[in-house]
């Protein structure tokens, strides 16, 4: 009877719960998705469609993997200058040209690849599309006078004060000043050695061989050595620069780590329960603890930078500051979930509170806690990345320097390949440390 | 006669070995620790001389100044304190920006790191072969600092709150990812076996059979990472997206005059942290332990 009675509830309950269950599984995605749209009206996401500037991402995506070389005259003057991305630091000498640029009396032909040739001479400037035709432009008095196969494709852009023919294999500009080629080549030019060094020239086999038994480049020095030199001292990529930056980076962040570990270390056991008997100071001690991670690093990142000024040390500083918050909670909870007999073991041996601390508590703890103060270093060497863009030190200042300048964006992705290896390399170096320490091998 | 033969009297050497051996081997524990430790505070020492010399101010020098600019701020604030209610309240959108960019950017990198997860979790993944795959792109996305990320976005898109969302949330798929992966891996198979069993494809095991499993789980550190999050959200608006560290950064700059501004923006944004992080911890303790 009991059983008969008891059914129809049981089931009434199992139905009316798994009612309930299905109406939340549909009401949490429901609730998730209406907030994203809230969020996207709020973010005027229809609005950005219209504003982003797909150009500017199209410049930047080319830009990480490719250079140009640009092959310009001066009109005026007659002289030809071939330079990598216009750069007056990086103009090839007269008689270490690239291949594909030959010059003759007067007469200065550009080889594009694929058949696209650009000639210059006296009369103005000729570019050969293969499968369109010749595009041959003269000046004529103050105007520029432009012989092309009729109608003109809409990559060819000409006014009478300037020409411009865009094509896969390259750019080329003619105004009445100048006359510009750019070829685009993929690859980071100059990577190694910029063009005043004689290794530039050189192909992997033949600085291989310079290096091992060549004879010496400069007098002073092995090849080996002066290689690394101007490896080193590079003027585009500045190798040595940002190698000191991203040095000083790593050294923010481990010794912010570190140090905020050892400030807490104490702290946390004035503040664990267990530990410390006077309850006063440690609702005192963790409301500091509250106070400084509740501020947040951006703030101390601030108020440090005004007192010390820009540099390594005041980002070490806030990010021992804002971690001695993390470390002294998370410390005094590992101090609060110990095992007290092991304490109590050492008490009985008449040990005093310094000594039950350090062989009855530190023992028990200092895995956990040594893997909390890794978690943190690893997590800190990103950190350390932004702090450094707003206290104007290590890698993040190279990085938003290059991003503010708004055309370095090979720098930027040199920058970022090495930021993500550092910050891998700290992460399993944190891991391997980890296992080492705590699982004893 | 068992007890005899082991007897104390039969031969002390081997006991005696065993503590001399024992001493020895604490004795070297205890060098190698010693030699680590001395290590440590060289390394610390002279990395903190190099850090101060490449700094534009030094350390003695600068820590008499620390509590100077609060306390510029403060007094000024202080003289204008009938100021503060309404700066205050005029910043609270920009507050909400900051919020909505953390709460939306954990979302969408919680839903991914779900799907890397799930696909890079051994025993769950959809295609076993491409578990090594989808960790490393994990660690690439925790790896790539997000203000290069912001910073690039806002060239393309210009300033706003997108460009930080989409830079939060790929570092929260990395992060999310891989603390997922491993409650995963804890996951029971048995309700995953019933369900493939009955034919069900692989998405349904995995919606029905280990995320009711982990959810809880999921949810606690997803809540975390909010908490981060937030803080995130504010400081990438000082480096250039919206938001209430934009609102600080201008503030900041105009300087003397406009510090009760910044005392109020610095007010809200304490407040918020804290009340976040006292729900989140409540939440999450709730989630937990049920």
């Amino acid at each position: 009877m009991t059983t008969a009675t008891l059914a129809p509830d049981l089931a009434a309950t199992v139905t009316i719960r798994f009612a309930r269950r299905r109406m939340l599984s549909f009401a949490v995605p429901a609730l998730i998705l209406a907030y994203l749209l809230y969020a996207a009206v709020a973010f005027d996401l229809p609005g950005l469609a219209a504003r982003a500037r797909l150009d500017n991402a199209a410049i930047l995506l080319s830009d990480f993997w490719q250079h140009k070389t640009h092959v310009t005259r001066d009109n005026r003057s007659g002289e030809v200058s071939v330079s990598i991305e216009g750069d007056s630091k990086a103009v090839y000498p007269a008689d270490r040209l690239p291949g594909w640029v030959t010059m003759a009396g007067g007469l200065t032909t550009v080889d594009l690849g694929g058949g696209h040739v650009v000639t210059y001479d006296d009369q103005g400037a000729r570019y050969v599309v293969p499968g369109y035709g010749t595009v041959d432009i003269r000046p004529d008095g103050n105007a520029l006078a432009l012989t092309a196969p009729q109608p003109l494709p809409d990559w060819i852009n000409a006014s009478n004060t300037r020409v411009t023919v865009t094509t896969d294999a390259g750019r080329f500009t003619y105004t009445r000043a100048r006359v510009e080629t750019f070829r685009y080549q993929p690859g980071w030019e100059m990577f190694l050695f910029t063009l005043d060094s004689p290794f530039h020239y050189m192909s992997w086999g033949e600085l291989a061989a310079s290096a091992l038994w060549g004879d010496r480049v400069r007098a002073d020095q092995p090849n080996i050595l002066a290689m690394a030199q101007d490896v080193w001292t590079n003027r585009v990529w500045r190798h040595g620069d940002v190698a000191w930056a991203m040095f000083e980076t790593v050294l923010m962040a481990f010794l912010g780590t570190f140090g905020a570990a050892i400030v807490a270390l104490p702290l946390g056991f004035l503040a664990a329960r267990n530990m410390m008997p006077l309850g006063a100071v440690r609702f005192g001690l963790r409301r500091v603890f509250d106070f400084i991670r509740g501020v947040d690093g951006l703030i101390w990142t601030i108020i440090l930078a005004r007192a010390f000024g820009p540099g390594p040390m005041t980002g070490s500083l806030a990010i021992l500051l804002t971690d001695t918050g993390s470390f002294g909670k998370l410390f005094s909870e590992a101090l609060e979930n110990i095992d007290e007999k092991q304490v109590e073991g050492i008490r009985s041996t008449g040990a005093n509170t310094l000594q039950q601390a350090r062989f009855g508590v530190i023992p028990q703890v200092m895995p956990v806690l040594l893997s909390q103060v890794l978690y943190f270093l690893e997590s800190n060497t990103r950190g350390a990345t932004v702090i450094g863009a707003i206290v104007g030190g290590g890698i993040g200042l190279l990085l938003t320097q290059a991003i503010q300048t708004q055309k370095d964006w090979e720098d930027v992705a040199y920058y970022m390949v090495l930021i993500v290896l550092t910050i891998m390399a700290m992460d399993s170096l944190s891991g391997w440390l980890r296992r080492k320490l705590i699982k004893g091998e | 006669m068992v007890d005899i033969a082991f007897g104390p009297g039969r031969d002390p050497r081997p006991a005696s070995g065993t503590s001399a051996a024992y001493l020895a081997m604490v004795r070297r524990r205890r060098m190698y620790g010693g030699i680590l430790l001395v290590l440590f505070v060289v390394l610390m020492a002279s990395g903190f001389d190099l850090a101060q010399g490449r700094n534009a101010g030094g350390f003695l020098q600068g820590l008499p100044r620390v509590l100077e600019f609060p306390a510029e701020v403060l007094a000024e604030a202080w003289e204008k304190r009938a100021n503060l209610p309404g700066l205050v309240l005029a910043h609270v959108p920009a507050l909400v920006e900051t919020l909505n960019i953390a709460a939306v950017s954990t979302l969408l990198g919680g839903m991914i790191a779900m799907a890397l997860a799930l696909l890079a979790t051994r025993g769950l993944a959809r295609w076993p072969r491409l578990t090594t795959l989808f960790r490393r792109m994990m660690d690439a996305f925790r790896a790539i600092p997000e203000i290069v990320i912001a910073l690039m976005l806002i060239y393309i898109l210009g300033g706003g709150p997108v460009p930080a969302v989409a830079a939060i949330a790929l570092h929260t798929a990395g992060a999310l990812g891989k603390l997922f992966s491993e409650v995963a891996e804890n996951a029971d198979l048995k309700p995953v076996e019933g369900l493939s069993s009955t034919g069900a494809t692989w998405g349904q095991q995995m919606w029905l059979g280990v995320i009711p499993q982990v959810a809880p789980n999921w949810l606690s550190y997803a809540l975390m990472r909010f908490e981060i999050n937030v803080r995130a959200s504010a400081i990438l608006g000082f480096v250039g997206s919206g938001g209430i560290g934009y609102d600080l950064k201008i503030a900041m700059q105009w300087g003397m005059g406009r510090y009760d501004e910044v005392v109020a923006i610095f007010l809200l944004l304490f407040l918020a942290i804290v009340a976040i992080d006292r729900l989140s911890d409540h939440a999450r303790h709730r989630l937990v332990k049920g």
